[in-house]
């Protein structure tokens, strides 16, 4: 069995907090794939976020907002354990998300 | 060992059956030593290697009665030798097949026991996850044995460029965990498209060279025709299958029409019918039949049907057009493509005459996809052409000609224009 993220994206504007219920969408993608799901979580808005860079001498430089500027932002993730990349994608395609979903596959470390 | 034919064979007829072999069992040998090696570097290093002492073995012992089963043998013992010396190294990278090696004495030597893999590599060359330009790069390379060099020369890219694309796709096999076996039947229908459409532009981008002088890449041409084949034997029931197979077949009957004496291009309407080839136009018009039973039927399936309406007309005057115009209203039903309207726009030109055809054809130069493409260019000066306007159809000859690499097919634009009559 492999790891994989599934990494979920939803337009920027798109991207508001929904409030402190689990749409009942992700609660029943999340009730029917509940044996390959390890972990998974909804983020805060992309207002919210805070990035961190390195400046030239090694310095953290803390700044507003989100990592890269897109369109997309990630809105949220799950954790998943799949026998192949094909298994996963078909969990994925399962996720009611809005924009779309990426697949990657987690590294290996021993 | 299998039985040798005879004992010491003349070096030439060892080569030639190596060869034979290469040409005919790669992708069975290849297929399943994967399954064994666990991953693909390792299974082609083995299979390379049996076919190389292939040459030094059966000189000396003779050729064997079953080369392919030789081969894989051959190959699968090197895989598993390499898997067990490197077990250790190895047991941190992830395996695209992962069960136990099985025992050696499984390994035998009649061929007999050892599973057709061959879909399977297909389906994993052919994974929607890979980019499209690497997933034909692989076919040619895993399943057609195509060396680095050739898929590169192929696709008219650097050696370097095509290694590091196939390298790339390979690592992505692995590390993505793309799996090595036949689609499920509900996801089978998804994935057979990708397969096709790899084995369609292999045989399309043989037939048509987009440069240089040789009209027709026939080695490319001739891997499509047998891929297209290989799926025929794997999947004997699928009807999109058997649309592709019918499409190759209908146009391979024309070939040997295509060039004059020459070598330049002939339009089909100019083609000297009696050099068709029958025997392949009545084979293909019985799998476009059976491929036309699937509800709604497939792109393949009707590209081929438009190609048997030609094939089995006696005269180009004769052609049935708007059979033809009717098949490609529903071609543009399943296939959304400025290529295929601009098809369905020249057979409505001869259904109902140039002046409609130019009207279509105008909206599609709009398309910016078509901005570049020769065969608008060429298209819309046939039609003013046939309308008796002469200068106009004269400077969309002129631009075909820009926009065209091919040799053979500028000098075929080049008698269009001088067939104009000038006037003034």
């Amino acid at each position: 069995m492999s790891k994989y993220l599934i990494l979920i994206y939803q337009d920027d504007d798109a991207a508001q907090s929904e409030g402190e219920t689990v749409n009942p969408a992700y609660r029943e993608f999340m009730e029917r794939r509940a044996d390959s799901l390890l972990g998974g979580a909804a983020l805060e808005s992309p207002a919210s976020g805070t990035s961190i860079r390195h400046d030239h001498d090694g310095r953290v430089v803390v700044t507003d907002g989100l990592f890269t500027e897109s369109k997309e932002v990630i809105g949220g993730y799950f954790l998943v354990e799949a026998a192949d990349l094909d298994e996963a994608l078909a969990i994925a395609s399962e996720v009611p998300a809005g924009a779309g979903v990426e697949v990657r596959p987690v590294r290996l470390v021993s | 060992m299998a039985s040798a034919a005879s004992p010491t064979p003349a070096p030439a007829d060892v080569a030639a059956a190596v060869a034979e072999a290469h040409r005919r069992e790669w992708a069975f040998v290849l297929a399943a030593t994967i399954r064994v090696a666990g991953d693909i570097d390792t299974a082609e290093e083995a299979v390379q290697d049996a076919y190389a002492s292939a040459l030094a073995i059966w000189g000396a012992r003779g050729i064997p009665s079953n080369p392919g089963a030789w081969l894989t043998t051959t190959a699968r013992r090197r895989a598993l030798d390499v898997r067990r010396r490197d077990a250790t190294a190895r047991r941190a990278l992830p395996k695209l097949v992962d069960p136990e090696p099985p025992p050696l004495d499984e390994l035998a030597d009649t061929g007999e026991s050892i599973p057709d893999d061959r879909l399977a590599l297909v389906f994993t060359c052919c994974h929607p996850a890979l980019a499209a330009e690497a997933r034909v790069a692989l076919t040619l390379r895993l399943v057609c044995g195509l060396s680095t060099a050739d898929v590169a020369r192929a696709f008219l890219v650097p050696e370097a460029t095509m290694a590091a694309r196939i390298t790339r796709a390979k690592q992505k096999i692995t590390t993505a965990g793309i799996p090595y076996r036949v689609p499920s039947p509900d996801e089978l229908g998804p994935r057979l498209e990708s397969v096709l459409a790899v084995v369609h532009l292999v045989y399309t981008t043989g037939h048509t060279a987009p440069f240089g002088v040789e009209l027709m890449r026939r080695d490319l041409a001739e891997r499509g025709r047998e891929l297209a084949r290989l799926l025929r034997v794997l999947l004997p029931d699928d009807p999109d299958v058997a649309g592709l197979l019918a499409l190759v077949v209908l146009t391979d009957a024309r070939l040997d029409a295509r060039l004059d004496d020459d070598g330049e291009v002939l339009l089909m309407e100019e083609q000297d019918r009696s050099r068709w080839n029958r025997r392949a136009i009545a084979e293909g018009a019985a799998l476009v039949r059976e491929a036309l039973r699937a509800r709604p039927p497939g792109r393949y399936a009707l590209m081929a049907a438009i190609a048997a309406v030609h094939d089995e007309s006696p005269s180009w005057s004769e052609t049935d057009w708007v059979e033809i115009l009717g098949l490609y209203d529903l071609l543009v039903d399943v296939w959304v493509s400025p290529v295929v309207r601009l098809n369905r726009a020249i057979a409505l030109g001869f259904a109902e005459g140039p002046a409609e055809a130019l009207a279509e054809l105008d909206e599609l130069a709009a398309d910016p996809r078509l901005a570049r493409y020769p065969y608008l260019s060429a298209a819309r000066a046939d039609a003013l052409r046939r309308l008796g306007r002469s200068t106009e159809a004269r400077l969309a000859y002129e631009e075909a000609q820009i926009l065209t690499d091919n040799a053979a097919e500028l000098a075929f634009l080049q008698r269009r224009v001088d067939s104009i009559d000038d006037p003034h």
